[in-house]
């Protein structure tokens, strides 16, 4: 493996502030009770910055500011809420390499990861859906589709910013207000956003953000006056909110967990296959829903695809997450790397083969070396169970029946992958796999053209596209 | 008191007995009793009584029939539903004869026939190419959720307004039937028109009763409660419901008004969106 210098990105593009309240209404403010939690950067455990947790009242703040904004934003013409998802499109494309550091120092990805995947998709997502605005009646959900109202949207501190985009967009262009509660480890993104919003001149109250954990999250959800929930998060929250939505009469949607299987067939071309798997659960450290969590491989060509996959991994860098030429950056928090870290040494005790590449971790921060492990059956918890970490589990098959019985053998049904050189493999295989986004050749691509979401116990409604309106539309 | 007349009574003759109907339970294409042995009595007939055992062998049969039912081709599953619309339209005497209006029937033969003619375009209509920013092929499709359970309101229009949507697409149901002897003419015309069986299973009872296993059961996949009129019901099933996250069509208040154009939503709230991604490339 050859050396490489550090090539560190510069933090000075990011003026952090030492504290950051509540975006409501138009204007920042500290919350009425005062608390604060702090914000850490994963790779180095230094606070970033203190951030104020919404209480009960503060929500209502910010859903009664949301409310009074939904008469106006609603009634504007759409080409008008679209020149606003435009400005703002057009902001996150001018302050994308600010914006980008933020994201690394907050979550811990990598700084290629948020500079090349996830900021130009948080431009494209706005953009994308800026287009809708004015062309609602075309949509094909009636003459005239109506907004809902006020949205609240918990999301993830995976992709904090992507995330965000995936929710406001769609409920702008389509003349809702919302309250995002963005995560407890992640909030600053969120913020910044809420600058953006200003910057663009977007009325106060069309955007408001309320940052804390999950008490925060779940007056939001449980609000008389808001009329839609979106949240995307773990399968166990995921039913929590159904079960409080339940006889309220509001819209919801969900985005949840998965344990997609990454299928590779014996004709597979075998260098992209590897590339396609490392990239499938290694990507932004494996805390990703979709994430190629299992892979099943053709029994005979098991034993040779997994040296190439071995030595492949041996290759990653793990790191420094400002650095461009880290490949796997921090985990996210020390109660994600426990869990990790946890479920593993369960995959170990249940008999599975653990192996790791040799690599050298910092000392300070969240770390966990990219594994895999073999020899896994159907009835292990690391089979079964959402890890959202770097951590692959190899089992077999031998037939295409058994790859795809095993394959849809889950709860959950969110992502798939498929590798084969043949093309009508390839589609019967896509066919059957109870998933909503099947990746062939290729894995964890996204757009905002194409339409995201799961089957099954990974949650409904879909993010993106035009089927990405509905959620919002009555 | 019930009435003592049987409520269907064709051409009676003079000193001839004639040979009453019982209504039993439709479940995998056959027409057992309740397991429970129970009957209820309902304008003078003994109905079945579903049972919570009834429930779940009616769901059994629902799983077992959808990837078979939904593996076929659109043309056909669109042919067995005209295929109903023609069998009820030889059968009108029967239902007007149960009290249900020939105006109705003729609402709910043409309802057939409007989602018969849905099978194989839905498709293009809710799903399509993605122009995504790469070198990618990539298609959205919509697929069946799987095994819907309904509850189904009173009325035969309302019956077959919540049972066609879900089954033309694919899904497989499993429906409790409120009004059961139209309900129970419905699935001996559906066992006569080419429907597989267990593609539309009909539990007639109390929905109160049976109901809830079915919200709470780990395989179905969605939850239809149209004809629950009962909002603290309606609320406690879409609860039971959220532990496998199942996809609910909540209760319309004040009754939904089945003689408009149904419009796409009672087809699309029982699709997934498939999304499949392949490189383009030499």
């Amino acid at each position: 493996m050859f050396e490489y210098a550090p090539a560190p990105e510069s933090r000075s593009v990011v003026d952090l502030a030492g504290s950051y309240g509540l975006f409501i209404d138009g204007a920042f403010d500290s919350g009425k009770d005062g608390n604060v939690f702090k914000t850490v950067n994963p790779a180095t455990e230094e606070v970033l910055a203190e951030v104020a947790t919404a209480g009960p009242e503060d929500v209502d703040r910010a859903v009664a500011a949301a409310r009074r904004a939904f008469g106006p934003w609603s009634e504007l013409p759409g080409a008008e809420r679209a020149k606003y998802l435009f400005r703002i499109a057009r902001i996150i494309q001018e302050r994308a390499r600010e914006l980008a550091v933020l994201e690394s120092l907050d979550n811990g990805k990598p700084i290629k990861e948020a500079r090349d995947v996830d900021l130009p998709l948080v431009a494209a997502h706005f953009f994308y859906y800026a287009g809708w605005a004015d062309k609602l009646a075309y949509a094909g959900f009636g003459p005239d589709p109506r907004p809902l109202g006020v949205a609240g949207q918990v999301i993830p501190w995976n992709f904090p910013l992507l995330m965000l985009a995936w929710k406001v967009a769609p409920a702008l262009a389509t003349g809702n207000t919302v309250v995002l509660k963005p995560a407890e480890t992640t909030p600053l993104s969120a913020l910044f956003f809420a600058d953006v919003c200003r910057q663009a001149e977007l009325p106060p109250g069309v955007v408001n953000i309320v940052t804390g954990a999950g008490d925060t999250g779940a007056y939001l959800v449980q609000h008389p006056d808001v009329d839609k929930v979106a949240f995307t998060g773990s399968t166990e929250v995921g039913r929590e909110i159904a079960r409080t939505v339940a006889g309220s009469g509001k819209r919801l949607t969900l985005e949840l967990g998965g344990k997609a299987a990454n299928i590779v067939f014996d004709d597979a071309p075998v260098d992209q296959a590897v590339e396609g798997i490392v990239n499938g659960i290694f990507f932004n450290q494996g805390h990703v829903c979709c994430a190629g969590s299992r892979l099943l491989v053709q029994e005979s060509i098991a034993d040779s695809f997994l040296d190439s996959l071995k030595r492949r991994m041996a290759t990653l860098r793990v790191g420094d997450p400002l650095d461009k030429n880290t490949d796997i950056g921090a985990i996210n928090s020390a109660a994600q790397l426990a869990r990790i870290s946890e479920l593993s040494e369960i995959g170990s005790a249940e008999g599975a083969e653990r192996w790791s590449p040799e690599c050298s971790l910092p000392e300070r921060g969240f770390w966990f070396a990219p594994t895999i492990f073999t020899g896994v059956t159907q009835a292990h918890r690391i089979a079964r169970e959402e890890i959202f970490g770097p951590v692959l589990s190899v089992l077999t098959f031998r037939t295409p029946e058994e790859a795809v019985a095993k394959a849809n053998n889950t709860p959950y049904g969110l992502s798939a992958g498929i590798w084969t050189e043949k093309g009508s493999r390839i589609l019967a295989v896509a066919d059957k796999l109870r998933a909503g986004v099947v990746w062939a050749n290729t894995f964890n691509k996204f757009d905002p053209a194409s339409p995201f979401g799961g089957y099954k116990e990974s949650g409904y409604g879909r993010e993106g596209g035009r089927h990405g309106l509905e959620a919002y539309l009555a | 008191m019930p009435k003592s007349v049987k409520s269907v009574t064709v051409s009676p003759e003079p000193g001839r007995l004639s040979v009453r109907k019982t209504y039993k339970l439709y479940i995998g294409g056959k027409f057992p009793r309740s397991e429970s042995g129970r009957t209820y009595l309902v304008d003078g007939d003994n109905v079945a009584l579903a049972s919570r055992k009834d429930a779940r062998d009616a769901v059994l049969a629902a799983r077992a029939a959808q990837p078979k039912w939904a593996g076929a081709t659109a043309y056909n599953r669109g042919q067995v539903l005209y295929r109903i619309a023609e069998m009820i339209e030889a059968r009108r005497a029967e239902f007007t004869a149960l009290g249900v209006p020939g105006a109705e029937v003729s609402a709910v033969v043409d309802r057939w026939v409007w989602y018969a003619g849905w099978s194989d375009k839905i498709a293009q209509v809710a799903g399509g190419a993605n122009p995504v920013a790469g070198p990618f092929f990539n298609i959205s499709a919509p697929e069946p959720t799987g095994v819907v359970a309904v509850v189904a309101p009173a009325s035969l229009l309302g019956l077959v307004s919540v049972i066609a949507p879900a089954i033309v697409t694919g899904n497989t149901v499993v429906v409790l039937a409120a009004g059961p002897q139209v309900a129970v003419t419905l699935a001996e015309v559906l066992a006569t028109s080419d429907v597989p069986g267990g593609v539309v299973n009909l539990l007639t009872g109390r929905y109160a009763e049976t109901a809830p296993w079915l919200a709470g059961h780990d395989d179905v996949n969605a939850l239809d409660l149209t004809g629950v009129d009962h909002p603290d019901l309606a609320a406690e099933l879409e609860r039971a419901a959220a532990g496998t996250l199942k996809r609910v069509i909540r209760p319309v208040t004040g009754g939904p008004d089945f003689t408009a154009d149904p419009g796409l939503r009672p087809m699309t709230a029982l699709l997934e969106t498939k999304t499949v991604w392949h490189p383009k490339g030499y």
